[in-house]
Parts: C-alpha cells; sequence; structure tokens
C-alpha cells in the first residue's frame, strides 16, 4: 500500500543519510522524496513516498521518531489532504506533432518553458495522477526526457504543524 | 579562558564524571593522549580498539554509568565497529570517540580516513561530526545526555584532528535542547488500569523479563511484583542477573537453550508480562507458536519494541556431567556478587543455564550481537570498574583467541580476572548445529592444533592451569580464584557434548529436543 509521509527535521547536514537509512536498511524503496526548508529555516521539511506493508511501515515511522534529528512525523495515510507534484517533460516536436503538443498542453492547463524547432519542454502540476495522464498522451509523439519533482502535501485545513508545538 | 578542543574533550569528561576510559593511540589523537597526561581521568590501553569498546562496554554494564572508548581515526575507528555493533544491539550507554583526519582533508581519501559517521549510522543510537571547536562542548554534553537517556545506546563523536587542536572559550553547557528527543515517557493511565484488570483475570500468568529490567535497575520492584502475585519469572539472556535465579519462583531462562519448564510454562500461560524484552527469534521460536493461549502485556520503554515480533522439572543432569560440574562448583566457590562474563557459544549457554544469578548487574554477555571475543575484555572493564569484587570471563577455547591480547593489559594494569576456558578444541556451538542438523559434517569447527594456554599465560606474566579430570576441578578451582593478579584455568572437557535441551531455530518452543 502507498504512504505519504511529511518528516520534520533539523536542517543540518548528515540529516537526509539517517532518515533515507531506515528505509534501504528494511530494503523499503523511496518512490520519491522532496526536502526543503519551512517557515522555520532551522527546520527542513521531507515529503517521503513508499509502499509497503502496512505494519513494516509503522515501525519505520516509529523508528523516524526516534532519531535525534526528527522533530515531527505526519503520517498522511488516514488524513484529508492536499498533493501537487510537478513535471518537466522534452517532447520531441516536430511538423505535424508541433499542433499536438501544443493541444494537450492546453487541456492540462500546462505550460511551455522552451522551445527549439525540434522540441518543446512542458512544465505542468497537479496530482500525480494527472501528470500521468499528461505524461501518456505526450508519449507517443516522442518523450526524450522527463523528471518529476515527487509529490508534496499539505493536511487540509485550517489547522497548521507549527514548530513550537 | 580559552581551552584547545582536545582540553575541552576532557575537560567535558571530567564534569560527566568520567573516571577511567578504554582506548588505544594513534596520529589523529594524540593531542587528547598527550592532554590525558595532565586529565585526572584514568586511561587503560588495551591491545586492540574493539576490545577498548567492550570493556567500556562491560564497564558500563556492570556499573550503570556511560561507558567511554577512544580510538584513533582508519583502522584504529574501523576496530572499534563490532564494539559499537554489540553495545548497540544490547542497549549499553557509551561514548565512544574516534579521531578524524583535519577536516579539510575530509572526503579526500586522506592517509588513514574512514566515513565513521557513516559506518557507525545503523549501529549507534546517534553520532557527530565535529566541525567547529566552538560545538565540541555542547555536542560532548548531548552525546551523554543520548546515550544515557531512553532507551540507552553508543554516541560516537567523531572529532577531526585541527579541531583537537583548535581554541575556544571553554562553557559545559547546563542543560540540553535537543528538540527532536523526548526520552522520558510515563504509561497512559488508562493503560495501566487495564494491565492491572487483566493480572488480576489471569489463572496462568507469567513474567518474562529482558535486558531492560537490569539497565532501569528495577530488580527489587520485579521481587515484589512477582512475589505479590505469585507468578514464575522467566529471563532472557539478558535479564538473567535482574531476578535471583535462586528464588522459587525462578524458571530460569526461556528460548532456544532455555529450561523446558520456562518454555512450557510460557506455552501454556494465558497471561505473558513481558517487561524490556523484545520477543527476539532466539527467544520466541516460531511466531505461530508463542505462547499460543496467553495475552501478552508488553512494557518496554522504546516503543519501536512494541509489535515488532509478535502478536515438572526435567532433569537436565545426565548429560552434561562435567561442564555443568565445574560451572555448579565455581558458583559455589564465588562470592555472591563474582561479576561474570562470557563469551559467545556452547560455554555461554551453559552459564547461563547452570550459573545461578543472584545480584543484578553481575552477568555480562552479548546477548543481541553475540560477539565472539566479547567476554575477556569486557571482564577486563567490569574489574577496572570493581577491582576488589571477583571477576570470571567464562570462555571457550575459540573465542578466547578472538581477542587474548588482552592478557597483556591485565597483567599490565593488574587486573586480576579469572579466566575460565572450557576447551572441547571445537567451535563447540557450530559443531552442535551440524552434528544435529547437518549430518556430523564437521566442516570448518574443529581447531586441529591444540594450544598449550598454560604457557601462552605465562608468556604474558599471568598464571595457568589446566586439568583434564573431573576429581581435580575443585581443587583447581580453588587454586585458580586464591592465586593473585590473572589467571587462566583451562578445563579440558568433553569433546561433543552439546546445548540441551534445545529450540531448533525456527521451531515453536513446545518442540524442544530434550536429548
Ligand atoms: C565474531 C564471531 N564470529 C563467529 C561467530 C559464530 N559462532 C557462534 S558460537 C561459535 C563457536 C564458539 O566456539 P568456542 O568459543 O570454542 O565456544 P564453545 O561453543 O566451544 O563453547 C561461532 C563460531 C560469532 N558468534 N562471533
Amino acid at each position: 500500500m502507498k504512504h505519504t509521509i511529511s518528516v520534520l527535521v533539523e536542517n543540518e547536514f548528515g540529516v537526509l543519510p539517517r532518515v533515507s537509512g531506515l528505509f534501504s536498511g528494511r530494503g523499503f524503496n523511496i518512490d520519491s522524496l522532496s526536502v526543503a526548508p519551512t517557515l522555520d529555516p532551522t527546520i527542513s521539511r521531507m515529503t517521503i513516498v513508499t509502499s509497503g506493508d502496512d505494519r513494516i511501515l509503522e515501525q519505520v515511522s516509529k523508528q523516524l521518531n526516534k532519531l535525534i534529528d526528527v522533530i515531527k512525523v505526519i503520517d498522511f495515510t488516514e488524513q484529508d489532504y492536499v498533493e501537487r507534484e510537478m513535471v518537466m517533460v522534452k517532447v520531441a516536436a516536430e511538423a505535424e506533432s508541433r499542433a499536438e503538443v501544443l493541444r494537450i498542453v492546453d487541456i492540462f492547463r500546462a505550460k511551455v518553458v522552451d522551445v527549439t524547432p525540434r522540441s518543446y519542454t512542458v512544465e505542468a502540476t497537479g496530482t500525480p495522477e494527472k501528470l500521468n495522464a499528461l505524461v501518456e498522451l505526450l508519449r507517443p509523439l516522442g518523450l526524450k526526457e522527463l523528471v518529476r519533482s515527487g509529490p508534496i502535501v499539505l493536511g487540509r485545513g485550517a489547522k497548521a504543524w507549527k514548530s513550537a508545538e | 579562558m580559552k581551552k584547545t578542543g582536545s582540553q575541552i574533550l576532557l575537560e567535558c569528561l571530567r564534569l560527566e564524571g568520567v573516571e577511567t576510559v578504554f582506548g588505544y593511540p594513534g596520529g589523529t589523537v594524540i593531542n587528547i593522549y598527550d592532554d590525558l597526561m595532565d586529565s585526572p581521568i584514568n586511561h587503560i590501553l588495551n591491545r586492540h580498539e574493539q576490545a577498548a569498546v567492550h570493556a567500556a562496554d562491560a564497564y558500563a554494564r556492570v556499573t550503570g554509568e556511560v561507558g567511554v572508548a577512544i580510538a584513533t581515526s582508519g583502522p584504529g575507528a574501523t576496530n572499534t565497529v563490532t564494539g559499537i555493533a554489540t553495545a548497540y544491539m544490547d542497549s549499553i550507554p557509551m561514548v565512544i570517540i574516534s579521531g578524524q583526519v583535519p577536516t579539510p582533508l575530509i572526503g579526500n581519501d586522506a592517509f588513514q580516513e574512514a566515513d565513521m559517521v557513516g559506518i557507525t549510522r545503523p549501529v549507534t543510537k546517534h553520532n557527530y561530526l565535529v566541525r567547529d571547536v566552538k560545538d565540541l562542548a555542547r555536542i560532548i554534553k548531548q552525546a551523554f545526555y543520548i546515550a544515557r537517556t531512553g532507551r540507552p545506546g553508543p554516541v560516537l563523536v567523531d572529532l577531526p584532528k585541527d579541531v583537537q587542536m583548535d581554541s575556544a572559550i571553554f562553557e559545559y553547557p547546563e542543560t540540553v535542547e535537543l528538540r527532536g528527543y523526548k526520552p522520558t515517557v510515563s504509561a497512559n493511565p488508562r493503560q495501566l488500569k487495564k494491565a492491572v484488570q487483566m493480572i488480576l483475570a489471569a489463572r496462568k500468568p507469567v513474567i518474562y523479563v529482558g535486558g531492560g529490567a537490569t539497565l532501569s535497575d528495577m530488580s527489587d520492584d520485579l521481587l515484589e511484583f512477582a512475589e505479590l502475585i505469585q507468578a514464575p519469572v522467566t529471563t532472557t539472556l539478558m535479564g538473567m542477573s535482574s531476578f535471583p535465579q535462586t528464588h522459587p519462583l525462578s524458571v530460569g531462562m526461556l528460548g532456544m537453550h532455555g529450561t523446558f519448564y520456562a518454555n512450557m510454562a510460557v506455552t501454556e500461560s494465558d497471561l505473558l508480562i513481558a517487561l524490556g524484552a523484545r520477543f527476539d527469534d532466539r527467544v520466541t521460536g516460531k511466531i505461530a507458536t508463542f505462547a499460543p493461549h496467553a495475552k501478552i502485556i508488553h512494557v518496554d520503554i522504546d516503543p519501536t519494541s512494541i509489535k515488532k515480533n509478535v502478536r515438572v522439572d526435567l532433569p537436565l543432569v545426565g548429560m552434561l556431567q562435567d561442564v555443568l560440574f565445574v560451572i555448579e562448583k565455581l558458583r559455589e566457590l564465588t562470592d555472591d556478587d563474582a561479576i561474570v562474563t562470557t563469551e559467545v557459544g556452547q560455554h555461554q549457554m551453559w552459564t547461563a543455564q547452570f550459573f545461578d544469578f543472584i545480584q543484578p548487574r553481575t552477568f555480562v554477555t552479548s546477548g543481541g550481537l553475540g560477539t565472539m571475543g566479547f567476554g575477556l575484555p569486557a571482564a577486563l572493564g567490569a574489574q577496572a570498574a570493581f577491582p576488589e569484587r571477583q571477576v570470571i570471563d567464562i570462555s571457550g577455547d575459540g573465542s578466547f583467541q578472538m581477542n587474548s591480547q588482552e592478557l597483556a593489559t591485565l597483567v599490565q594494569y593488574r587486573l586480576p580476572v579469572k579466566i575460565v576456558i572450557l576447551n572441547n578444541n571445537f567451535l563447540g556451538m557450530v559443531r552442535q548445529w551440524q552434528q544435529l542438523f547437518f549430518d556430523k559434517r564437521y566442516s570448518q569447527t574443529c581447531m586441529e592444533l591444540p594450544i598449550d594456554f598454560v604457557k601462552l599465560a605465562e608468556a604474558y606474566g599471568a598464571t595457568g592451569f589446566s586439568v583434564s579430570k573431573p576429581e581435580e576441578v575443585e581443587e583447581m578451582i580453588r587454586k585458580g580464584l586464591e592465586t593473585p593478579g590473572p589467571v587462566i584455568m583451562e578445563f579440558k572437557v568433553a569433546r561433543e557434548e552439546n546445548v540441551l535441551p534445545m529450540v531448533p531455530a525456527g521451531a515453536g518452543l513446545n518442540e524442544m529436543v530434550l536429548v
């Protein structure tokens, strides 16, 4: 089962391998990971997407809590949240396919951020499912290169996590 | 006034109450060693860094203080890894100081550089690379705090040579601020009430005690609790000395080499009260048949231990005549507060089965990692902590040779450890598995070369005795215990004795092999 976890950590060197080590040490793959500082610049927020047995994931999340550098772990499995991811994709776009690319971009409210006579670079944000759909439509036209940010998530509602908690 | 990093380190250790450290010098800790000459802290020079860490580990196990070890960068530091992993598996509070190459050289594959923070990450409770001398005092304060609070464990501080030489104004912080670390937990009162009800309702409760009971110094409470509810008490290897093994409620150790009655008590019980234990696979056997009728109450300081792995007298004598005799005689002839350490193998299990531990923190053994070569340096550390008490390492001929160089340390510091070698000229425990499960194909477990342990002792300036006849055992133990200084007592025992009864790996506790 897929799990999305936010981990708030000290913004210091050496923290990332401690966190990722807990996953790799149990043979768990991290499907995606994004990290950046929070409102409080001494704290970074990681969003980790992983999949696996629920019992083992409960272990991983307890182990994460045990790391000295981890301030808070939020498991979104049983919470309502908003989720967004970004993709940039370089598509072959020559003669007849150029218009088709633009049509798809339009439908997905994506953007073209770089143009050459032989290619477009398209940027889009949305849920991972929406981005999958976009990529699948572009695929037959010839994908040259693709990069995804991995999702970031926030809990729904007015309540927020504060570092002083 | 300004102090250098190495002076700050030693001053911090002193303020933490450290009296004795164990270690081995080298290029990147030479400044620390220089300042040690002017410090009130005692240093014991082991003959191998692994042994220094084991010694500091046992020092912590017998005193309840934080053990401290020092090693130089590169090979010195990598030699500590087995020691650190041993302490980590048994939750022992320790601080290990490793030298590191100067900060500008880190990452350059400099001479004697090893990424110790990377190497020890999975076997430490936490670790640090100190990059600025201004952070040093705070980091040492935190290291000790983390090592001794919550579920204890080893903390490594990697200290580059230039940081040791740089200077800063020394001020030892009074408090520790770690917002991600909240070690104290007290039980939820609702849960406690539920536990009391479960205990009152149980007809066949059994108390199952692990190493956490020793670490939290709760043996008096445990005794009171067991007597109050009149429940049999079974201990793991790590919990053994926290309940008097001679008490009528004691049913001994459970698990693979546990007693028949402990394993049956657990199998038949309707309530298992686990205290500071982690349901190790060597304890539970096949999970599906472990305590099948029992509800389980699990008390542990570490939330990650919980739900991780689980959901009459049959006389044992008859086999094992001679080893049983040696160990029983030892118990008889040693003081109640004698500290016993072991290596890993059959002798370890025999000690657990036949040596009745009475006082807490008197049995020191590598339960979690099972490290051969642990017992001798551990005995050394325990003796350094308690120079007046009897300290005995019960060893096999194989394990003894994994850190036998420590005889030199014992002699040098006049640490009168008594070493008992149950010599079967085999890697006995592995041979036993080969006998029972591999058709007696003894691949690489026979130690072809008989060692003259008496001469070996003498080569180091210690004393050695050896016997092979049962009737000489008692006299030799008396003589060995009376002889001042370190002594090796070699007992040539039956070569193919087995540790029985035993639960084969992967089987249930109700499927013991008895003979
Ligand atoms: C460092 C290390 N290497 C290998 C082992 C595997 N091992 C477990 S018990 C054992 C045999 C120990 O032999 P000995 O010390 O002579 O004791 P005995 O079993 O004969 O009493 C071995 C090799 C281990 N536990 N530790």
